[in-house]
């Protein structure tokens, strides 16, 4: 256990979070993402839910990552992550139905989220157990903390509340904010994570995209007309 | 049939997978930088979903469902929850069928549509498709209707988004936002956009 947080471990845990955003930079699982934000409850279960898959699969998929003919590893991978997938979905529907009904299918769509086969595929198929696991959870935070801003956003000023708790007393209840309807409604998801995308690259211009076409300048053409 | 029509269109424009549930978002962002691709894999996706949803419906009805193996004389049993898997092994299955008939049979379009194959197993929007049918108790027929009707939403949202993105290369945008920040954004104005048929009553 000693040599658990050494330097190589610690970035693979923490790079994930801002440097190599599974979400804001490798664009995936983002379908999950914009979903269950209207509320802070539901995103930190599926965010919770997110992270214990994608750990637990990649430790098992680098668990058994030297027999699996490559032909069929897919299916191998895929059926690993459903089995885990089901055995959250039905703690959910037991221990908390409410949250299980609200997420819909989304628990569910887990198994096709890119970010945990990305990482089954990227990174499990070729280090061991204890390291893809640590990989797993760093992703998976990597994962929750753009879905816990998303949702933060979305429910503080959408209905006032944060966790179901009042933050800003209501217009209706005599108080003094008018809550915006857009926040609960999907675009807004798109729109924060856009503005939050463009908030991180202003911060860490190293993940800017090449521009693909420039805008031509077309000043000095008039100013040469005079002389 | 006035209730498939009314389904049929809830699929395509109010419930739109894309824009109003962000299911195959990974694959909508990442393959809409050009209109035919766009539409390409709008095609393929629309065909798989449209066996896809289906054929899980059968296994459902006739496998999973409380009480559904009594035709075999079992009863009482309750195989819901292996739903996921199900769903999941039968559309990696019927990918890979369908990928070696088109092979085989119609080589153009494989040419066209067989590099987006791959990428459809894993897409949100198929498994998300058969899952709602589940959780709505769809009956055979409306099944089909919804997996023709979700998967044309789908193919619509991409196609359109890929014509606004083609079109985005005209426009000066801050450097921090190029790329992925401005994509998001006008997927946004879409969906916004999409709301407008949600008060439609059918």
């Amino acid at each position: 256990m000693s040599d658990l947080l050494n330097d190589e471990t610690k970035k693979v845990l923490t790079e994930p979070l801002v440097e190599n955003n599974p979400i804001t930079l490798q664009v995936l699982g983002i379908c999950s993402a914009l979903a269950v934000t209207s509320q802070m409850s539901t995103s930190l279960i599926m965010a919770l839910a997110l992270t214990m898959v994608t750990a637990c699969s990649s430790a098992a998929i680098s668990a058994i990552r030297n027999h699996i003919p490559s032909s069929i590893r897919i299916i191998v991978q895929m059926t690993i992550i459903a089995s885990l997938v089901i055995v959250v979905d039905q703690l959910l529907k037991a221990f908390a139905y409410d949250v299980s009904k609200q997420l819909s299918v989304f628990v569910g769509l887990i198994i096709t989220n890119c970010i945990v086969m990305g990482r089954a595929e990227a990174y499990a198929m070729k280090n061991p157990p204890l390291e893809s696991f640590i990989d797993g959870i760093g992703n998976g935070l990597g994962y929750s903390l753009i879905l816990i801003i998303v949702a933060f956003f979305r429910e503080i000023f959408g209905s006032g509340k944060l966790l179901g708790m009042e933050v800003f007393h209501l217009t209706k209840d005599g108080g003094w904010y008018d809550p915006n309807g857009l926040m609960l409604l999907p675009p807004s998801a798109f729109f924060i994570i856009g503005l939050l995308i463009w908030a991180v690259r202003e911060w860490k211009p190293k993940q800017r995209e090449a521009v693909e076409f420039k805008i031509m300048s077309i000043s000095h053409g008039e100013e040469g007309g005079h002389h | 049939m006035e209730a498939y029509i009314s389904l049929f269109v809830k699929a395509v424009f109010i419930e739109n997978l894309a824009l109003s549930f962000f299911l195959g978002m990974c694959t909508f962002i990442a393959v809409s930088k050009k209109v035919s691709t766009a539409m390409g894999l709008g095609i393929a996706v629309m065909v798989v979903q449209a066996i896809t949803v289906p054929a899980n419906n059968l296994v459902y009805h006739t496998l999973l469902k409380e009480d559904a193996l009594a035709w075999l004389g079992v009863k009482g049993v309750d195989l819901s929850f292996l739903a996921l898997l199900a769903c999941i092994g039968m559309i990696a299955a019927l990918v890979q069928i369908l990928e070696m008939i088109l092979d085989k049979f119609f080589p153009a379009l494989y040419q066209a549509l067989g590099i987006f194959l791959p990428l459809i197993t894993v897409n949100c929007a198929i498994l998300g498709g058969s899952l709602f049918m589940i959780e709505r108790d769809y009956n055979f027929g409306e099944s089909v209707t919804y997996g023709i009707g979700s998967g044309l939403g789908w193919a619509l949202a991409i196609t359109v988004m890929a014509g606004v993105r083609e079109k985005l290369k005209y426009s000066d945008i801050p450097a921090a936002l190029q790329g992925l920040g401005i994509t998001f954004i006008t997927a946004g104005l879409m969906s916004l956009g999409f709301m407008a048929f949600s008060g439609i009553q059918l």
